[in-house]
C-alpha cells in the first residue's frame, strides 16, 4: 500500500517539478534579450573602464610620460612583447652622473596576452590599457608599436 | 469551408478526359508525389529556422539575423553547405548497409506525409485502417538507426544505435496505446471519419479526462519517438560523440537531420488530428456565429496552426530539461507510462460505455 502512495506521491511531485521548470524557461522566452548588435550599435556601446583593450603610455600636455626606463614591465612581461630600449645622456650640470632614459619603448600588440602584469608592476605608473578594442589591422607589422612619442621626456619628479 | 477536393477532383476529371485512364493515374501520383517531396524539403526548412530562432529567445539571445532579413535564408544556406559537402566513404563498413540506412529513415519518415490529412480534402491517401498506418509505418525508422549503427564498423555508434532502438521500441508502445484509447472513443481507424467526427467538440474535450492524459502521454511518447529533446542520449553530440551516425557525412547526415525534423512535425499533426481536431475549426455548440467566424478562415492554416503550436511545446520541453540517462528513459516508459497508458484506456472503456463522454 505504502509502495502505491508512494508512486503516485513520485508521480504527482515529478510533474510539479517540471512544470516549475517550464514557468521558469517561458518567461525567459518574453523577456528582452540582451545580444548586442555589434556593428549597428556602435554610438551608443558602452565599454567598461577596466577592459583590456590597448597599452598607451599616457603623455600629459607638455608631451611627457612618467617612464623610467627601469625595464621592470619588460622583465615581467611572460612573452617578451615589451622592449625597452633605453640611453645614456649626459648630466645637464657639472659633476653630475650620465643618467639611464628611455630611447624607445617597443609593444607588440599581436603578441601581447593582455595579462595586465606590466601595469601591476611599473613603479613609475607610467603605462595603463585603455579599453579600445578596435586595433585589428590588415599589416601584422604595423602591429609592433613604439608607445613613447616623439620628443617626449620623463617628467621631472617634484622633489 | 473551402474545400479542396473539388479542386482535385475537377483536375482529375480534366486529365482522365484527355489522355487514358493509365496515364492520367501515372501523372496524378507523380504530381502528388513531387508535391509532397516539396513540402517536406520546404516544412523541413521551415521548422529548422524557426527552431534556431525559438530556442535563442529561450536562451535569451537573437538567432540568425544576418543571412537576409530576419535570417530567414539561414536555412537556405545550411541546405546548400550540407549539399556541398564531401561524402567519407569508411574502410571496413559494410557498404550496403551503409549507405541504405538513412533512405531506411527518410522513407518511413515520408511515408507517413501520404496518410495526414493537411486540409478539407488535401489528403493524400485516405485509408480505412489510417491510424494503424500510421503507426506501423513510422517505426520502419528504427531499422534505419540500427543499420547505420551497426554497419558504421564503430562500436561506440553501436551502442548508440542499441540505445535508440530500446528506446524507440519502447515508446513505441505508449504512442500506440494512446492512440487506441482515442480509437475506442472514435469506434474508427479512419483518419477522415475522426476528424469529421470531431465538427462539434474536439476529441480533446470530448473524453474530457482520458483524452487529456492520453494527449500528454502521447506528446511524451511521440517526443520520445523522434530523439529529440530530454530523450536524445543516443545522438548527443557530448555523449558517443554523434551515437549512431557519427560516421555520417554531408547529405547522408543531412537526411538524419531531415528525417528528425519531420519527425517531430509527423507527431505534432498526428496529435492535431487525432487530439486537436486536425484542420476542423474550433467550434462551440449552440453559437452559431462564432462558428462561421471561425469557419471563415481556411482548413489548412487550421491544421498548420495547431501543428505548430505543438511543436513550439516540443521546443519548449527540449530547452528546458536536462537529459535523460539510457536506464532513467527505460524506466520512465515501463513502469510509468506504459502502466498510466493501461489504466487509461479501461478509464476510456469505462467512460464510453457509461456515455460520460460529451
Amino acid at each position: 500500500m505504502n509502495s502505491i502512495v508512494n508512486y503516485v506521491a513520485g508521480i504527482l511531485k515529478g510533474i510539479y517539478s517540471l512544470a516549475s521548470g517550464m514557468v521558469v524557461t517561458i518567461k525567459e522566452f518574453f523577456t528582452k534579450k540582451v545580444t548586442e548588435q555589434y556593428p549597428e550599435n556602435r554610438a551608443t556601446l558602452h565599454i567598461a573602464d577596466r577592459f583590456r583593450g590597448e597599452l598607451v603610455m599616457p603623455h600629459d600636455e607638455n608631451n611627457e610620460h612618467a617612464c623610467t626606463a627601469c625595464g621592470i614591465c619588460q622583465m615581467n612581461c611572460p612573452n617578451g612583447t615589451i622592449q625597452v630600449i633605453s640611453k645614456m645622456i649626459e648630466p645637464i650640470e657639472e659633476g653630475g652622473k650620465p643618467k639611464k632614459v628611455l630611447d624607445t619603448y617597443i609593444y607588440d600588440l599581436g603578441m601581447c596576452t593582455f595579462c595586465n602584469l606590466c601595469v601591476i608592476t611599473c613603479p613609475s605608473d607610467a603605462i595603463k590599457f585603455e579599453n579600445t578594442f578596435e586595433n585589428s589591422l590588415f599589416t601584422r607589422s604595423k602591429l609592433i608599436e613604439t608607445l613613447n612619442k616623439e620628443g617626449s621626456k620623463l617628467r621631472e619628479k617634484i622633489k | 469551408m473551402f474545400d479542396f477536393s473539388t479542386v482535385t477532383v475537377w483536375f482529375d476529371q480534366l486529365l482522365r478526359g484527355a489522355m487514358p485512364e493509365f496515364w492520367a493515374l501515372t501523372i496524378e501520383f507523380v504530381l502528388v508525389g513531387v508535391l509532397l517531396l516539396t513540402l517536406y524539403a520546404v516544412l523541413a526548412l521551415i521548422l529548422i529556422y524557426f527552431e534556431r530562432k525559438i530556442c535563442a529567445s529561450f536562451q535569451c539571445r537573437i538567432g540568425p539575423n544576418r543571412v537576409g532579413i530576419w535570417g530567414v535564408f539561414q536555412s537556405i544556406a545550411d541546405m546548400i553547405k550540407i549539399l556541398l559537402k564531401e561524402i567519407i566513404p569508411i574502410n571496413h563498413t559494410d557498404k550496403l548497409l551503409f549507405y541504405l540506412a538513412p533512405f531506411f529513415v527518410i522513407a518511413a519518415s515520408f511515408m507517413t506525409f501520404g496518410a495526414i490529412p493537411f486540409g478539407k480534402g488535401l489528403q493524400a491517401f485516405d485509408f480505412n485502417i489510417g491510424i494503424f498506418y500510421l503507426l506501423a509505418v513510422s517505426s520502419l525508422g528504427v531499422i534505419g538507426i540500427l543499420l547505420a549503427g551497426w554497419s558504421s564498423n564503430n562500436k561506440y555508434s553501436m551502442i548508440g544505435a542499441m540505445r535508440s532502438g530500446a528506446q524507440l521500441i519502447s515508446y513505441e508502445l505508449s504512442a500506440g496505446l494512446s492512440m487506441l484509447t482515442v480509437v475506442v472513443l472514435a469506434g474508427t481507424m479512419q483518419l477522415s471519419e475522426l476528424i469529421n467526427n470531431q465538427h462539434d467538440t474536439w476529441y480533446l474535450f470530448q473524453g474530457h479526462i482520458s483524452t487529456a492524459i492520453a494527449f500528454v502521454v502521447y506528446l511524451i511518447a511521440g517526443h520520445a519517438e523522434t530523439n529529440r529533446g530530454p530523450f536524445d542520449l543516443p545522438e548527443a553530440e557530448s555523449e558517443l560523440t554523434a551515437g549512431y551516425h557519427t560516421e555520417y557525412s554531408g547529405i547522408q547526415f543531412g537526411f538524419y537531420y531531415l528525417a528528425e525534423y519531420m519527425n517531430m512535425f509527423v507527431i505534432a499533426a498526428i496529435a492535431t488530428t487525432v487530439f486537436l481536431g486536425g484542420w476542423m475549426p474550433f467550434h462551440i455548440t449552440g453559437l452559431d456565429g462564432f462558428n462561421n467566424v471561425m469557419d471563415f478562415i481556411p482548413s489548412p492554416i487550421w491544421f498548420f496552426a495547431k501543428a505548430f503550436a505543438l511543436m513550439f511545446l516540443s521546443l519548449w520541453v527540449r530547452w528546458t530539461f536536462p537529459r535523460l540517462r539510457i536506464d532513467q528513459l527505460l524506466n520512465l516508459e515501463w513502469k510509468y507510462l506504459l502502466p498510466i497508458n493501461m489504466v487509461n484506456l479501461m478509464l476510456m472503456v469505462v467512460l464510453v460505455l457509461l456515455g460520460w463522454t460529451l
